[in-house]
């Protein structure tokens, strides 16, 4: 991602063009990962081009619930997965040092960074709010994290606009979506008759476009492609967020919080899957056959006991205050720290929570009196 | 400050060397300890510790103020890590990140007087603030060091504390939980002392550290004496995996404790430390 905002106008390339497009990026050396259809489930992988794509697949998502089906046509029919763009940027492992040598002949070796190029293929609007917040937390403060900022400085990313949302999709609320405003090199709609309405978010971007076999947008692609991405806005859900931080802030004692404490099994899946959860525990690991160590991060949670652990007990001891903390977080003080809630309105949380807690929900319960 | 830079990995330590150590009491150790182009820190700062293969865990500095050669760390043998540091003696390597978090606002000080109140370990993280008075004691006016222990031999850096009450420009209390037979002094908890203590409410600077109820009480018999929360500064202590902002465990409702703390006045934390489990 470089270089200024793109002056040439929309262009539609065909299922030819895609695969040039990944052709393009692929021949650069980068990885190029997209969604593919695994263990029922889209995930992000490897592709080569659109043979790889979950064609004519759509997901079904509502509170603890995930099913992927056969209907109709598109590449990007299916929208979010469990897994965000987190995994590659700032995976669940990351190694951060190793010594060799004991004593005074102690060395400390740095883990070296992930300079590889990649391409994404198939951000979504959330998604793209979800790497600028994680970007924020990360490399935007007085420290940042070297790794991160590693992978995020190779990135080509190409945006897909929802033109169907999920169920649990609420980032109209959230104003990050459905359609890619900014943080993309190349931004695709999908039209009808496998064909992609392109743009380009920046310099790389207009200068890949421009290499591809293309024909300039007609007004009536262009309308088609605005059609798909309201048809996607009107299919979500609704969250209030006018407010809402200071309320979070103003009522810990609220009597919602011990409600859904008595649902949530603290299982940590809404952090886990959430893309712009940044938390790490950082582990000491051991060699067995030797005095050398590591210093390992690993994505933490603030659903588990040892995370709040201090001497004599851990701060946050049930799960009304390890909820709270989560929620009031994301949508509350969130802002406080970054300036922006860290809720993007993927809706992941709600799907992949075993018992169906929605966030939505608790927001909207929490703006009552309670009882 | 260490310099932030994308090519330098604030999570990587450099390694100190173990120049002293001094058996302090049942469970407390204190060491000097050298690094190579160690550039000072400021009272209320804390390093990140490492034993390599047990892990990190953080610690206040609580000396010296103006001599860069060294480094001390009084530690508490509550934890694996801190058990593996506890248990490392002169000569022995260890890694170290920081000095992070925002300090006491000593300085700010100045002209004032000054409460410091502590209970139990929480006078190794003042210490450096006792040192700064002492060091610029005609900058400051009346200085009162207020200090808690469960019992008397339980009572930290006392041999200092001796020369501090001998002093005739610092009053000096110290209080016990339980006597026994050769205790003289005080008997109660510090809060106990605030009472007879001699500072102008209106123009003092109170630095309190020690347990969180401990805190509590001093903090609300300060502003029954008088003082506004704003000139109450305390210590927080939160799970800490990082230091630096990133890894999001010591977050205290708005702020991290270790980057945006782990000092903060009475006026802010009143609010949070009402609600439980925060």
């Amino acid at each position: 991602m470089s270089g200024a905002a793109a002056k040439a106008g929309p262009v539609v390339i065909d299922a030819g063009g895609f695969d040039a497009l990944i052709a393009a990026l692929a021949a650069e050396g980068r990885e190029v990962l997209g969604p593919v259809k695994r263990d029922g489930a889209i995930v992000y992988d490897a592709i080569s081009g659109q043979g790889d794509l979950p064609k004519g697949w759509v997901d079904e998502q509502s509170g603890g619930h995930y099913r992927l089906s056969r209907e109709g046509e598109a590449y990007f029919g299916a929208t979010l997965g469990p897994q965000g763009w987190k995994r590659v940027l700032h995976p669940p492992q990351q190694r951060l040092w190793r010594t060799e040598g004991t004593g005074e002949n102690t060395g400390i070796i740095a883990e070296p960074l992930d300079t590889a190029k990649r391409a994404f293929i198939g951000v979504r609007a959330c998604d793209l709010a979800a790497i600028a917040v994680q970007d924020k937390v990360l490399t935007e403060g007085l420290y940042k994290d070297p790794h991160y900022a590693a992978r995020r400085e190779n990135l080509f990313i190409v945006a897909v606009n929802c033109t169907r949302s999920a169920a649990t999709c609420f980032c109209t609320s959230m104003g990050t979506g459905p359609k890619a405003d900014k943080g993309y090199d190349i931004a695709l709609t999908e039209l009808e008759g496998g064909r992609f309405l392109a743009e380009a978010g920046s310099a790389a971007g207009e200068a890949r476009l421009a290499a591809l076999p293309s024909a300039p947008a007609t007004d009536a692609q262009a309308r088609e492609a605005e059609a798909g991405i309201a048809q996607a806005a009107a299919q979500q859900r609704r969250i209030d967020t006018d407010g809402l931080p200071e309320l979070l802030k103003e009522r810990p004692d609220h009597p919602r919080w011990s409600e859904v404490a008595q649902r949530c099994l603290n299982c940590a899946n809404c952090t886990l899957v959430c893309p712009t959860c940044f938390c790490t525990t950082t582990d000491e690991v051991t060699a067995l056959d030797g005095p050398e160590t590591e210093r390992v991060n690993r994505w933490g949670s603030c659903f588990t006991m040892d995370f709040s652990h201090v001497h004599g007990g851990a701060v946050r001891k049930g799960a009304k205050s390890r909820y709270r903390q989560w929620m009031t977080h994301k949508l509350g003080t969130w802002v406080d720290q970054f300036g922006e809630m860290g809720c993007v309105g993927c809706g992941r949380c709600i799907s992949w929570c075993p018992v169906g807690i929605d966030i939505t929900e608790e927001a909207a319960a929490l703006r009552g009196s309670g009882g | 400050m260490l310099a932030p830079d994308l090519h330098t990995d604030p999570m990587v330590p450099v390694l100190a060397r173990v120049t002293r150590r001094i058996h302090e009491l049942s469970d407390i150790v204190t060491f000097e300890m050298e690094v190579d182009g160690w550039q000072g820190f400021a009272p209320g700062q804390f390093n990140m510790l490492s034993v390599f293969g047990v892990g990190e865990v953080p610690i206040s500095i609580s000396g010296p103020l103006s001599d860069r050669s060294k480094i001390i760390h009084t530690i508490r043998d509550v934890g694996p890590v801190s058990h593996a540091l506890c248990a490392l003696r002169k000569g022995a390597v260890l890694g170290l990140r920081g000095p992070y978090g925002a300090p006491w606002p000593v300085e700010a000080a100045r002209g004032r007087d000054v409460v410091v109140v502590a209970g139990g370990l929480g006078l190794a993280p003042v210490r450096p603030i006792l040192y700064e008075l002492i060091e610029n004691r005609d900058r400051y006016g009346k200085v009162t060091l207020l200090y808690g222990a469960r019992s008397p031999r339980e009572i930290l850096f006392a041999e200092e504390l001796g020369q501090w009450r001998s002093r005739l420009d610092l009053g000096v209390e110290v209080s016990v939980d339980r006597g026994d037979e050769h205790w003289h002094g005080h008997v109660g908890v510090v809060t106990g002392l605030l009472r007879a203590a001699d500072f102008d409410p209106a123009n003092t600077t109170a630095f309190v550290c020690g347990p969180e109820i401990m805190m509590r009480f001093a903090a609300n018999g300060l502003v029954e004496a008088g003082m506004a929360a704003t000139d109450i500064h305390l210590s927080m202590e939160r799970n800490m995996q990082c230091g630096i902002g990133l890894c999001g465990h010591c977050q205290l409702g708005p702020v991290f404790v270790c980057k945006d703390g782990p000092v903060f006045d009475w006026a802010f934390l009143k609010p949070l430390m009402a609600v439980k489990e925060l």
